[in-house]
Order: C-alpha cells, then sequence, then structure tokens
C-alpha cells in the first residue's frame, strides 16, 4: 500500500557521501530527511584520515572557514619496510604550503559533526540515534525506510544509501549479494596523542604543516595491505590495512591488532611514536574491490554512494573524495528529478550512473581496474620486493672494502634467485599494464 | 608474531552496550564446534570478540565489538553469522574515529 511522501528524499547516514547528498538536496530546496544511527554524526564513522580539499569546495567552497582541520600536508613520504630498516621516498614541496591548501589530515568525529552542522543549517531534518532497519516497497519501487523507532516508518520518493562499506540495506532489498572477501580490506588504527611541540620537531614541520607516512612490506606479515602514519595537531594516527581475505587465510593466524601492535615497535617507526598516548582503537572495513566491485547504484527510487557503492580509489588512497563527489552527484539527479516531474523510477535515475562515469570517480576507478586483481595474484609485491630492495639498499651502501661491481652482482642474482628473469619481467609487465 | 592483549586497547574506547540484547548471534554454535575447522573469526576479528574454547566451541561476546562486519564476510563456507548493526544510539560510541 503506497502512503504518502513525508519527504522528498532520506538519506541513510552522516559520513561525507550522506553529508554530501543531504547538504546538495537541502540547498536545492527539497524536503530532505536524514537518519544517523550514531549518537552524534562520526560516532559511527572511520578514517585515516585525509581530507582532499577539491571535492569538499564543489560542496561547501568556503569550508576552510571553520570546518575542524589538523594539518595542511606538506610532505608524503612512501616507506617500503623489511624487518629492520625502510627504503623510501620523500616529496616535501613548498608549493604545498600555499593557500588554498590541497589536503588536510581531519579527526573525522570532528569533521563529520561539522559537515552535519552545515547539512542542518541548510535546511535537512537530521536524526541520530536511529537505524534504519530496512527499506520499504512499493513492489518494485522504494518508497522509504523502516526505523528501529516506534513508528517508524519514514516515506519518501527518493532514498539515498550512504550507509556505509557494509551496505546493510541494499543487500537486505537484493540490490546486490554479500561482499567478498577479496575485494574489502579490513583496517586498523590507534590515536596516539603527542604534545605538539613534539610532534613539530620529530617531523620537521611548523604549526599547522603536516606529513603523511604511506607504508608497505613486512609490516603486513605476507598480505596484501599497507600501514599508515598521519599528523594531526597534538596526535598521531597509525593504522594498517590488509585484505580481509589475506587476515583469513593467514597461516600465522595474525590478528590485526598484533599486526599494528608490531608495526608500532618497528625500529624506524617506533621513534616517531614514542610516548603517545593512546586514546582510542578503531576497525573499519574499506572497499577495494574497485570498479569491477561497483554493483548496480539505481534503481527504482534508490541510489547508492560513497563505501556503500565501493567507491574507493585504493591505489591512491582515496575514498572520502569520492565518497562526497558521489553523494553530490546522486544529490543532483535527485533535484533534477524533482524538477523534470517523471518520478524516480531508474529511468531517471541512471542519470546518476551517467554522471559518476563522466567523473573522475569511474574513469579513475576505471584506469585502476586490473589493479586489485593483478596485487591480489602476485604478493610478491607486498613480500618479495620489499626485502629484495632493503638488502639492494643495505649492500649497496655498506662500506665494506667489497668493489661495487661485484654488488651489483650479488644485487642482481638475489633479485633474480627470488623472482627468476622472468618473473621479474612478467611483474614489471603486469604493473604497467595495471596502471596505464 | 607477538601476542597482544587487545582488551586494553578496547578499554579506551566509549561504548554504551545494549545489555542483553546482543546485535551479532552465532546461528548455529554447534556447527563451529563440529563444522568448521578454521575458526578464522577468532583471528581475524579486531575485537577478539569471538574465543575458541577448549571443547571446539566458539564464544561471542559482543560488548567491545567495532562494527567493522569482518565476521560476517569471512564466513563464507557456513553463513553462521546472524549481523545487524545495534540499535540506534548503542554499541561502539568513536570520539575521534
Amino acid at each position: 500500500m503506497k502512503k504518502p511522501s513525508q519527504f522528498d528524499a532520506i538519506v541513510v547516514g552522516a559520513g561525507p557521501s550522506g553529508n554530501a547528498a543531504a547538504y546538495t538536496m537541502a540547498k536545492a530546496g527539497l524536503k530532505v530527511l536524514q537518519i544517523e544511527r550514531g549518537e552524534y554524526p562520526g560516532s559511527k564513522n572511520v578514517q585515516g584520515a585525509i581530507l582532499y580539499s577539491d571535492a569538499l569546495e564543489k560542496i561547501i567552497p568556503d569550508f576552510r572557514d571553520d570546518a575542524p582541520l589538523e594539518r595542511h600536508i606538506i610532505e608524503q613520504r612512501m616507506w617500503v619496510l623489511d624487518d629492520n630498516s625502510f627504503v623510501g621516498t620523500h616529496y616535501r614541496s613548498d608549493d604545498y604550503n600555499k593557500p588554498p591548501y590541497n589536503r588536510y589530515t581531519i579527526i573525522r568525529a570532528q569533521f563529520d559533526k561539522w559537515f552535519s552542522s552545515k547539512v542542518r543549517e541548510a535546511g535537512a531534518l537530521v536524526i541520530c540515534e536511529t537505524t534504519v532497519n530496512h527499506l520499504i516497497m512499493d513492489g518494485d519501487q522504494v518508497v522509504g525506510v523502516q526505523c528501529d523507532r516506534e513508528a517508524g516508518d519514514v516515506y519518501a520518493d527518493v532514498v539515498i544509501l550512504a550507509d556505509g562499506v557494509n551496505s546493510t540495506l541494499a543487500r537486505k532489498a537484493g540490490f546486490h549479494g554479500e561482499i567478498q572477501a577479496g575485494n574489502v580490506a579490513l583496517a586498523v588504527k590507534e590515536i596516539l596523542f603527542l604534545p605538539e611541540d613534539t610532534i613539530r620537531q620529530r617531523f620537521n614541520i611548523g604549526e599547522e604543516e603536516g606529513v603523511v607516512i604511506e607504508m608497505l612490506g613486512k609490516i603486513t606479515d605476507g598480505m596484501m595491505g599497507t600501514g599508515f602514519l598521519y599528523t594531526n595537531k597534538e596526535s598521531l594516527t597509525i593504522g594498517v590495512g590488509c585484505m580481509l581475505g589475506d587476515f583469513k587465510a593467514n597461516p600465522n593466524k595474525t590478528s590485526p591488532y598484533a599486526l599494528l601492535e608490531q608495526m608500532k615497535r618497528h625500529p624506524s617507526i617506533a621513534p616517531l611514536i614514542e610516548g603517545g598516548e593512546m586514546k582510542e582503537y578503531a576497525a573499519h572495513l574499506i572497499p577495494e574491490g574497485g570498479f569491477y566491485a561497483v554493483p548496480q547504484v539505481y534503481g527504482n527510487g534508490w541510489m547508492i554512494v560513497g563505501d556503500s557503492g565501493g567507491f574507493v580509489n585504493a591505489v591512491h588512497r582515496e575514498g572520502s573524495n569520492l565518497a562526497m563527489t558521489t553523494g553530490r552527484l546522486a544529490a543532483e539527479t535527485a533535484i533534477a528529478a524533482k524538477a523534470g516531474g517523471k518520478g524516480y523510477r531508474a529511468d531517471t535515475l541512471k542519470a546518476y550512473k551517467k554522471a559518476l562515469d563522466e567523473s573522475f570517480v569511474m574513469k579513475d576507478l576505471k584506469k585502476y581496474r586490473d589493479m586489485p586483481q593483478v596485487f591480489h595474484e602476485n604478493n610478491q609485491f607486498f613480500t618479495t620486493y620489499p626485502d629484495l630492495v632493503s638488502k639492494a639498499a643495505r649492500t649497496m651502501l655498506t662500506v665494506d672494502g667489497v668493489d661495487k661491481k661485484t654488488k651489483e652482482r650479488e644485487i642482481f642474482a638475489s633479485f633474480r634467485q627470488s623472482r627468476s628473469l622472468t618473473g621479474l619481467v612478467g611483474d614489471a609487465v603486469k604493473l604497467w599494464r595495471a596502471i596505464r | 608474531m607477538i601476542s597482544v592483549n587487545v582488551e586494553e586497547k578496547l578499554f579506551q574506547n566509549r561504548y554504551r552496550v545494549d545489555a542483553g540484547r546482543p546485535h551479532i548471534q552465532i546461528k548455529k554454535p554447534e556447527v563451529c564446534a563440529n563444522d568448521c575447522v578454521e575458526k578464522s573469526c577468532t583471528h581475524v576479528c579486531p575485537a577478539s570478540c569471538y574465543k575458541a574454547e577448549g571443547n571446539g566451541a566458539v564464544t561471542l561476546i559482543t560488548d567491545g565489538c567495532l562494527e567493522c562486519g569482518s565476521c560476517r564476510i569471512i564466513c563464507t563456507e557456513h553463513a553462521n553469522v546472524n549481523w545487524e548493526y545495534p540499535r540506534g544510539g548503542h554499541g561502539i560510541l568513536f570520539k575521534f574515529g
């Protein structure tokens, strides 16, 4: 039985994608209800976290005026680690010190609260502490949501699913199946508090400047994954994530928290975090299946945005910007649908997918479409190579009376021994094909 | 790999436990005890909510759950996990996220 709609749109979830969608629609005058299961927006959300300015600028151009930002990033380090060392590239540029800054570290609980305040200001009704259990269907059309409150059925013309990586609602409605363990990474992280001065000294940065370190190698115990260390104002976040399927299959039965603890004790990392007071431990899944894992993202009366749709560029460690962009594009589709007056059938909402395809979101996912598979089938990129690179550096840089030509031969022999010549060439080709 | 007491980490977190209403349940405990050899949930769960008991059983206490969803996804062979989010306002309450 079709009930009259109480809202133009319902948005489920108040993360970056849901907030972008709710804000954009409310700003355009739509009657919007946003439902969040946490005590406050952000209380269920986890991210590294890096905020890329561009995606938010397109929604709230003057966000820098009052958004809670930690540090703008002036230096990015990429480390490849073995047990005792790292080989790294650092890119630091004063160009990153000129406003408007390109990216910032943020603390999600604070940032999401701020974003949500903007959503309310724009005129949306935001309800927290409410879990949506199911979508309400009228035949093949989504017409509302059923919440875990008394009289919790609410009706709207269109429902935007911003309910996060588990994509619970679309799964229950049969819009797509269960997530594959090979398509998500399980990441754990801690926030460690340190005096601001200590952070500035250890990372060689000024008052508002920040450093990010991305890491791979021995720290993931043979699994496909990466680690990270980010500088906030008065804290560091340190984390590690590996494919969930790899955790499951790990012969050492390594737990995520043991992996993180081991990483914190690495001789290259420990001095940077020494004395940090741990104030929270978090875990979260990251959808890393890429292009081929993106499900059907629209239908009759519904659209999926953010992590719920698998919109993460794992290669470039981008997620929140894809989330905000997909939320904005879904909102613009809903706004156009209302203006068009032809209802919210899939036939109309397919404009959302078209907009996604024309944006960097699907273009980037498409570019790297084979990357997840290549890495998954070739875990030497996370095991053998980091070891070889470290050994090569150590061999070449240790002064011990052995001539350099002999050292070169030794290094080349170690590569050939571990991967064989065809293996090496094959790996190079695979990588090239996957990223070109 | 080093051994780590995850309880010490979870102790830093803020929770509002929905007492008596666990949001995740093992559907058939006998399946864990008799049919599942790997019991991957007991090492993969980042909050160590699942424990392998001496008699082969697996026990689940959801109080420290971080609501990631891993246990449901990895239980592919037996699909033995009933997984829902906690009621609104309950469960983990991230201070920083």
